[in-house]
């Protein structure tokens, strides 16, 4: 067994509005492991990023947050705020979703890498700006000496991804939380930036947590998967539990809205209807308002994620033996389409 | 860069240009008096009001008179480079007068720039910082306060407070430095808190909306993500960002300004450009019209030229070409 880096138990994060509570992440558990990725899936809305920028301690003070989040022994949720911020950047790092916006436009990409290093180790700055210009070297880009004098104005999208992972890797810390890396770049850049994701993954032999509402990029780079609904996990299992034996329907939909080269189908299957409100969220399981096979408990008592005669937890209501039948029709409804 | 200045300048000159023949040209049409007439005294002769009208140049339709106006500015005059004619009034070169007022004017507008800037700014950053707090509620108070107070109540208000009745500050008028700093500063210093009260009041809501918008950005939680402590994220990241628009606002504030801050110089009674300019309109006085008007669109030309130079510096993604 591989050990354990990071244990969140039944965390909820909820923020007072003019509006009423917005329960952003509503009870979720998991744990991630070192060298292995954890894929967390959902829809935009669906938690995934609040869940780990409250792990990273980037929620603004007026959010409440409960449960545990336990990262290499130590429950971050009750360490002095200082402490949390000086495992921020050094324990662990943060990719985001946009590059473009991520980098601060007025300091040189080495400055502010060098800054990074500066702000956990007391190193001069000549020492740390060597280190810098060594992980952008080691994340791919070219003449790293001279790009790293560069303003992130004169990098291209795909460099500054690389260059936002090269700050939050500089450290070598033990989780790295990417959210959503590839959603702003080019597709042919995205598969580079997974790569290198997995080339540092091994080197460096850290946790990887991957934010995505993309099933596809969690399928070639991930252990394990969560996929959220509506600040809850649906469904939480090994990569090839969720992929191949899908027990949720929510999750069923994700899989079948993939378009693929081998299916090639007159329309895409979306799921149909909206997010749910997190103010106010449908009762029983979220997901019945929008579910094609809900019946009489699913707006009853909140099903739970747990093991419910499948290989992994899930949390539907439906009998293990209708949710094997239903995927393996659906399964085959696709198989079945015109190529 | 050079080329990208140089036609800056050129374009000031043609700023100038512009604005001075606006000048003439509503000097002229205006349905005023002659001022030869005014010059000439109780009961002119004709003959002396023409022999007058020769003196001053008035005898020439107006184009040619600015037409001379402009060789004389360019080229200087009897009074050396530029050369800005004598005034109508005391047959003296305006030249001495504008620039001996400009100095005035520009003591006045350094002292409250940095009074705005020394209240704005710091009191924009708290009232960021403790958002929908007491101490912010009472700034951006402060700030409406200043917004709506007019400069000529707040100036006689101040007047009537610290000079009238404590008595504890000089009143009205001008000293200068050399002939003893203490009363030069103690005479300044109501003009120079009364004028900048509103431009501090702006400044500290200017700097709070643009802190809170860049506190927002991505690249602050970058900051954050990093572990820097929150004093550098807001300092060194969220400030940094948020204070080159300010930059652009105090070029242009103070450019405008040295042209001559009239109603504050009026309520404290220094000689500087606004007051001249007044009084000049007043007499028809031409030449030192057209002077302050000169000087006050060099200054605010000048200034946004700094202004956009300095940002080139400030703002990497800024590049002139």
């Amino acid at each position: 067994m591989a050990e354990t880096l990071l244990e969140v138990k039944d965390l909820k994060v909820q923020f007072d509005t003019p509006d009423g509570v917005v329960k952003a992440v509503d009870g979720v558990s998991f744990t991630v492991e070192r060298g292995q990725t954890l894929g967390v899936v959902g829809e935009s809305g669906s938690g995934k990023s609040v869940t780990f920028m409250t792990v990273m301690g980037l929620i603004a003070g007026n959010a409440r947050i409960s449960g545990e989040i336990i990262f290499e022994g130590r429950d971050l949720l009750k360490l002095p705020p200082a402490e949390v911020r000086a495992i921020r950047g050094d324990g662990m790092g943060m990719v985001f979703q946009d590059p473009m916006t991520s980098l601060h436009p007025m300091y040189r990409v080495g400055d502010q890498i060098v800054e990074a290093i500066r702000a956990h180790r007391d190193i001069d700055r000549k020492e740390a700006w060597d280190m810098a210009v060594e992980m952008l070297r080691k994340v791919g880009l070219p003449r790293p000496e001279e790009r790293a004098k560069d303003y992130p104005h004169e990098y291209s999208g795909g460099m500054r991804q690389r260059a936002m992972i090269a700050m939050a890797m500089v450290l070598n810390p033990d989780l790295l939380i990417a959210d959503e890396p590839t959603t702003a770049l080019d597709v042919t850049v995205q598969a580079q930036i997974l790569e290198l994701m997995e080339q540092l993954k091994s080197e460096y032999n850290c946790g990887v947590v991957l934010i995505t509402h993309d099933l596809g990029v969690v399928a070639d780079v991930s252990q394990k998967v969560m996929v959220m609904y509506a600040g809850r996990a649906a469904e939480y299992g090994t990569r090839d539990q969720v992929f191949n034996t899908p027990l949720h329907p929510y999750t069923w939909g994700l899989l079948e809205s993939i378009p693929t080269v081998e299916r090639r189908v007159e329309r895409l299957v979306p799921i149909e209807g909206t997010p749910p409100s997190l103010i106010n969220p449908p009762r029983g399981c979220a997901f019945h308002p929008r579910c094609p096979h809900r019946f009489e408990p699913c707006d009853g008592e909140r099903p739970e994620l747990e093991m419910r005669g499948g290989d992994h937890p899930d949390a539907c209501y439906l009998a293990i033996e209708d949710k094997r039948r239903l995927w393996a029709e659906r399964e085959q409804r696709r198989q079945k389409e015109p190529a | 860069m050079t080329r990208y200045v140089i036609r800056r300048l050129l374009y000031v000159i043609l700023v100038i240009l512009v604005i001075t023949f606006i000048s003439y040209v509503v000097f002229f049409l205006m349905p005023s008096g002659n001022p030869a007439v005014q010059f000439a005294g109780k009961s002119p002769t004709k003959a002396l009001i023409h022999q007058i009208e020769k003196q001053f140049g008035l005898n020439h339709p107006w184009y040619v008179q600015y037409g001379i106006f402009v060789k004389h500015l360019f080229l200087g005059d009897q009074y050396g480079w530029p050369g800005f004619g004598e005034s109508y009034n005391t047959r003296e070169p305006v030249k001495n007068e504008l620039f001996s007022r400009a100095w005035v004017t520009f003591q006045l507008a350094v002292g409250a720039a940095v009074v705005w800037l020394a209240m704005g700014i710091p009191i924009g950053i708290v009232s960021a910082l403790r958002r929908r707090t007491l101490i912010d509620r009472a700034s951006m108070g402060f700030a409406l306060f200043g917004v709506s107070a007019p400069v000529f109540v707040l100036g006689l208000l101040s007047l009537w407070i610290f000079w009238q009745h404590l008595r504890i500050l000089p009143g009205t008028g001008y000293t200068s430095f050399s002939s003893n700093p203490a009363e030069w500063f103690l005479q300044f210093l109501q003009p120079w808190v009364v004028l900048s009260l509103l431009f501090a009041a702006f400044y500290a809501r200017m700097v709070r909306g643009n802190l809170l918008e860049t506190m927002s950005e991505d690249y602050i939680r970058t900051a954050r993500a990093k572990g820097l402590p929150e004093r550098r994220v807001v300092f060194k990241h969220g400030l940094r960002a948020s204070l080159t628009p300010v930059v652009t606002m105090f070029g242009m504030d103070f450019g405008l300004l040295l042209g001559g801050a009239i109603i504050t110089e009026t309520v404290f009674n220094l000689p500087g450009l606004g007051t001249y300019v007044v009084q000049a309109v007043n007499d028809q006085n031409l030449p030192a019209v057209v002077g302050v008007v000169v000087l006050a669109a060099f200054f605010v030309a000048f200034f946004n030229l700094v202004v956009d130079i300095l940002y080139a510096y400030l703002d990497p993604r800024v590049r002139y070409s």
